[in-house]
């Protein structure tokens, strides 16, 4: 047995999986717990293709997900990232994603689900099969439902076809939690089960500069602070919804940042006035009045 | 001296070759895919050179980007009709040519009894030849063991 010796840092360069994991960094803010799998799932890339080299056996890893988080916490968006990343790592052959409820799996109609859900996993192999809601899929209280068929199927091609398709469900926690303890089976050949936390109130501004600067506008300094105060306000109200709640409260500034522009006594405009998002714009919202929970009335 | 020991029938492409392994089948599908052709699975239980018309097994599979889900219909039609001649084609639809691209055996029957030649005496004593497959003497569904 020789004593060689391998340069795991150069196969890292070399693999482009640094440029992978600085994308993500960059593109999507917080989400620790999210990038620290997927830096633990390209260390293992790395890892598998030493061993391969060195004659070691490597079976391929399970790669099945299942993302859990309150609303507007980027579950849909990782994982549209999700099919590309594996596919750049070599965990996917196409890196292509099929993302379906529970209507494009479950049929009308004894013996519609089985082909129904088989057509949807054949267009999936070889890449990413993306199930959003999929507690939908059991409904216990309605005996005549074929969402459990639809399981079983899942549940068959996940375990024979792990190397052919990688599955994601996603939904909010307490309802995955209900349709995990009532499938087991789908819980054991999930592999990686990530929790997408709440986001906080620094990475909330972050997503909203992000936005913002998306949509072509910019923040003033006194818009950044004034943010930072809807911010405060707006997370203990009700029915708030991170990172869409911010994009919400971006649009309804541009509109309150249109009509402060046409109403202004001087109609002329240039591109600082019409590109810069003033406090005004934001301090306007009725969160910083009575709150949200008036609007019952 | 024989050309074809055990009468396996030689239609399609890679019919003189030993049967295709999965890995094969897989290349080949990939490369129907890369051309964009629509890939389908067809069986048979008549092997006369002249039944162009097989049955198909589900529909032409025209959206897939990965071998490995039509395999999974092949292994599925291999279940159902083991003792059946099953097919896969390819079929190119580009404006001009709209016809199959490819077409190859993935499924034999165990064994092939072969075909047999018809003689039949017409007026002025000419013969009409034609060939007759010995499956085809029984029914259809009983024609491989």
């Amino acid at each position: 047995m020789s004593e060689s010796t391998i340069d795991l840092k150069a196969i890292w360069n070399e693999s482009g999986v640094q440029a992978v994991l600085d994308k993500l960094d960059a593109e999507l803010i917080g989400l620790a717990p999210v990038k620290k799998r997927i830096r633990e799932i390209a260390s293992l890339l790395v890892v598998d293709k030493v061993r391969r080299d060195m004659q070691l056996a490597a079976g391929a890893p399970s790669l099945h997900m299942s993302f859990t988080g309150n609303p507007g916490t980027g579950k849909t968006t990782v994982a549209m990232r999700m099919a590309d990343l594996l596919h750049t790592l070599g965990y996917s052959r196409t890196g292509h994603l099929v993302a379906v409820t529970r209507d494009d799996l479950v049929g009308q109609y004894i013996g519609h689900t089985a082909p129904k859900t088989k057509e949807v996993l054949k267009k999936a192999m070889g890449g990413v099969l993306f199930i959003d809601e999929a507690y939908y899929l059991y409904r216990p209280e309605n005996e005549r439902d074929y969402g459990q068929e639809a399981i079983e199927i899942l549940l068959q091609v996940m375990e024979n076809n792990r190397d052919d398709l990688v599955v994601i469900l996603a939904g909010y926690a307490d309802k995955m939690d209900q349709f995990f303890s009532a499938n087991p089976g789908m819980q054991s050949r999930i592999a990686h089960h990530i929790t997408f936390p709440d986001y906080s109130v620094e990475e909330l501004e972050q997503i909203a500069a992000l936005m913002t600067e998306q949509l072509g506008y910019t923040l003033s300094p006194s818009g950044r602070d004034a943010l930072r105060q809807y911010l405060h306000r707006r997370i203990d109200q009700p029915w708030f919804a991170n990172a869409r709640s911010v994009r919400n409260a971006m649009e309804r500034a541009r509109l309150r940042h249109a009509r402060r522009l046409v109403a202004h006594n001087d109609s002329h405009v240039d591109l600082a006035a019409l590109t810069t998002i003033e406090a005004a714009d934001l301090l306007a919202s009725r969160v910083f009045d009575d709150g949200l929970a008036k609007e019952a009335l | 001296m024989m050309t074809n020991t055990g009468n396996r029938i030689t239609q399609g492409q890679f019919s003189f070759l030993p049967d295709l392994t999965d890995a094969q089948i897989t290349a080949q599908i990939k490369y129907a895919l890369k051309n964009g052709w629509a890939v389908s699975i067809e069986y048979t239980d008549d092997p006369h050179p002249r039944n162009t018309y097989w049955e198909m097994y589900g529909n032409p599979m025209f959206d897939l980007k990965d071998p490995a889900g039509i395999l999974l219909e092949i292994n599925e039609c291999r279940k159902t009709f083991p003792r059946h001649y099953i097919r896969v084609m390819a079929f190119n639809s580009s404006r001009g040519i709209e016809s199959p691209a490819m077409s190859f055996i993935v499924n034999r029957p165990r064994e092939e009894p072969g075909f047999g030649l018809t003689r039949q005496e017409g007026p002025g004593r000419e013969v009409r030849y034609t060939i007759t497959s010995y499956a085809a003497q029984k029914p259809e569904g009983e024609r491989y063991s």
